[in-house]
């Protein structure tokens, strides 16, 4: 029997440790992998709505109204974004996503009378026309961007970074560059393709400014620009794009999903999505921009409860990538033999790199994309959407909020110190924000 | 033909107005280096802009042809789809910037990442272009009749460049390559629409050695 002395595992080389050093000596390469990070960090599960008592008066649930409509884009555009719910999916590539995927989110945006965003690929017909609400987004790569797209959006989105991987471009491997990827991107097929990390016609945020104001004539004023950057410098960030003329600012957590970057960059770059939302707000309410420019917040957003947290520590909306995949069947435990042959099991699958997502959802194969109908991928994420509204006006009302926008840090307590400190709010119990007071 | 003085008018009425329906020829006078002339046009114009125009002029060009009497900013016809942006002075940074058809030419110099990310656009310079040309060059033609500066091509795709004059370093996984009969035909062709009569047995042709469209260690040191 083994002396369980010699069976003592490293705390700084432990097994899954050893195991990449094993991978990277054999490959020359960092690990790309697909999904957000999975290391743990403060999250809104460490913040806690006060519900009403006798110092406050709450709603009657289904009874008592609690609005969640949202107005994006109120700044400059002639036609700012009405939403009925305070919840977008994020960009996402096709490329990344199958076309039924695209269409599935598209199909139940339309139903909960939210919006869809284009991603890396530019807009498909399957989309455009799925989609009644679609934000396109102006990315480092331009990967088909044409001025009639443009025209044809609703709002667009300048990506300056996004929160998986702030400071680096996008990517997608040769096995998911199939004929009409590699069409839509004007690439070769089968490569290994790589976005740049910088926009390839302008350079800070006064060239930015400038590009915003092209944008701007090109589509005569109408629709919102929003400019989305990864959560790292938020402060000077959400200052810098408020300055170039951003009608939306996006803030993206380091929690947030991508379909193929660097594992290294996933787990260490980039600051968590809880001290992010309130450095955007501070910094908007700075410049006495909060509510006039729009702040949504995504990165690991997975509940009613992380959206109502997000909109009461000042966010006018949230976005959801990762968790729509989920609802789309992201992990679910079907086709066990297809996760086991990628390496992996239900529940832990980050292969969206791959292109042999088992539920259909990260691929261009079309006998895996077949498993994800969209009709059935729509009723999914619209189940999913419609319990996370009816959960945050569970918490709004409870705390005495018509309208889940009226949500406020008052609201909220902390858990532990740490994301007391990050948020901002007293730790339950106390009136101590560490580092404030 | 219609005439706009951006001195005395709004750039939002002009392109307000070419984005309605233009007549055939229009003239903009006083430019004074402003931002955004005549963008995202789509029609069968003739667009003279009598001056220096500051960023992104012509940019998003569809069928329009777009003379620019003067030099031009960053940016200058970025994007554009199909038509025609010739520049008759010198371009600075970005000319073409992810143009995907139509042409560009500069009669000047083109300054740094002349042609960067292009998808389709053919771009003729008479002069020279700066550092980083081509930079991800995906598609279409960069045709330089003067001399390139460092990092030509990098990480190019499979986009074409021509170049008559001395090439400083080039950009990583961008090599020289054999100028073929067609390469020789096809090269007359881009120089006789922009109106240059050079040689086109001057030139040498540089693209992509396509080692780096999928990662293998051994190439490692040029990422």
């Amino acid at each position: 029997m083994a002396d369980k002395r010699s069976l003592r595992e490293s705390a700084t080389f432990p097994a899954e440790v050893l195991a990449e050093i094993h991978r990277a000596a054999d490959q020359g390469i960092y690990d790309i992998r697909g999904f957000g990070a999975k290391r743990k960090v403060p999250t809104f599960d460490d913040l806690l709505f006060l519900g009403a008592s006798m110092s406050r008066y709450p709603l009657e649930g289904y009874r008592e109204k609690c609005a969640t409509n949202v107005t994006l884009g109120t700044r400059f555009a002639k036609n700012p974004i009405e939403l009925d719910i305070p919840i977008t999916i994020a960009g996402m590539s096709f490329g990344a996503l199958g076309a039924n995927a695209k269409e599935s989110l598209g199909r139940a945006a339309t139903m909960m009378g939210t919006s869809t965003t284009t991603g890396d690929g530019g807009m498909t017909s399957e989309e455009r026309e799925s989609s009644k609400t679609l934000v396109y987004q102006v990315l480092p790569s331009r990967y088909g961007l044409n001025p009639d797209d443009l025209r044809r959006a609703d709002a667009l989105e300048v990506v300056v970074g996004q929160g998986a991987k702030p400071g680096g471009g996008g990517m997608l491997l040769g096995q998911k560059i199939t004929e009409r990827v590699a069409e839509m991107r004007d690439l070769p097929e089968g490569i290994d393709q790589r976005s740049a990390c910088r926009h390839p016609d302008w350079t800070g945020p006064d060239d930015l400014a400038i590009k915003i104001r092209e944008l701007r004539e090109i589509t005569d004023y109408q629709v919102p620009i929003y400019i989305k950057v990864g959560a790292s410098r938020v402060t000077y960030d959400i200052a810098l794009a408020v300055k170039a003329g951003a009608d939306v600012v996006v803030v993206d957590g380091m929690q947030a999903g991508t379909a193929a970057t660097q594992d290294v960059f996933i787990e260490h770059a980039g600051i968590p999505t809880l001290p992010a939302v309130r450095l955007a707000v501070e910094a908007l309410t700075e410049l006495d921009m909060h509510r006039k420019v729009q702040l949504i917040v995504s990165g690991g957003i997975r509940n009613g409860a992380d959206a109502a947290k997000a909109l009461a520590l000042g966010a006018d909306a949230v976005s959801i990538g990762s968790a729509a995949m989920v609802a789309l069947g992201c992990n679910r435990d079907i086709y066990r033999e297809d996760y086991e042959a990628l390496g992996t099991q239900p529940g832990y699958c980050h292969h969206c790199h791959t292109g042999a997502c088992p539920v259909g959802v990260a691929t261009q194969k079309p006998d895996l994309e077949a498993r994800l109908q969209p009709e059935q991928g729509a009723r999914w994420l619209r189940n999913y959407l419609t319990t996370m509204v009816l959960e945050m006006q569970t918490l709004a009302r409870a705390c005495g909020k018509s309208h889940v926008r009226n949500l406020e840090p008052d609201d909220l307590v902390a858990l532990t110190i740490e994301a007391a400190a990050m948020a901002r709010i007293p730790l339950a119990g106390t009136n101590w924000i560490p580092g404030s007071n | 033909m219609k005439a706009f003085d951006l001195d005395s008018g709004r750039l939002r009425d002009l392109n307000a107005y070419l984005h309605g329906n233009p007549t055939r020829a229009v003239t903009i006078n006083n430019p004074n280096g402003r931002h955004s002339i005549a963008v995202g046009v789509d029609a069968d114009v003739n667009i003279a802009v009598n001056g220096h125009v500051g960023y992104y002029c012509g940019g998003m060009n569809q069928r329009a042809t777009i003379a620019i009497n003067g030099n031009a900013g960053p940016g200058v016809a970025e994007n554009i789809m199909s038509g025609k942006v010739e520049v008759f002075g010198n371009a600075s940074q970005y000319a073409g910037a992810s143009a995907h058809g139509g042409t560009l030419v500069v009669h000047g110099d083109a300054s740094a990442r002349c042609g960067i990310s292009i998808k389709g656009v053919d771009i003729i310079v008479n002069g020279n272009v700066g550092h980083m040309s081509a930079f991800m060059a995906q598609k279409g033609h960069l045709v330089v009749c003067g001399d390139a500066g460092d990092h030509l091509g990098d990480s190019m795709y499979e986009a074409i460049v021509y170049v008559r004059g001395r090439v400083g370093e080039l950009g990583a996984d961008c090599i020289i390559k054999d100028m073929t009969p067609d390469h020789t035909d096809k090269l007359g062709a881009l120089l006789k629409s922009a109106g240059l009569d050079h040689d086109p047995k001057e030139f040498r042709r540089y693209g992509s050695a396509r080692k780096l469209y999928n990662f293998n260690i051994d190439h490692a040191d040029s990422y």
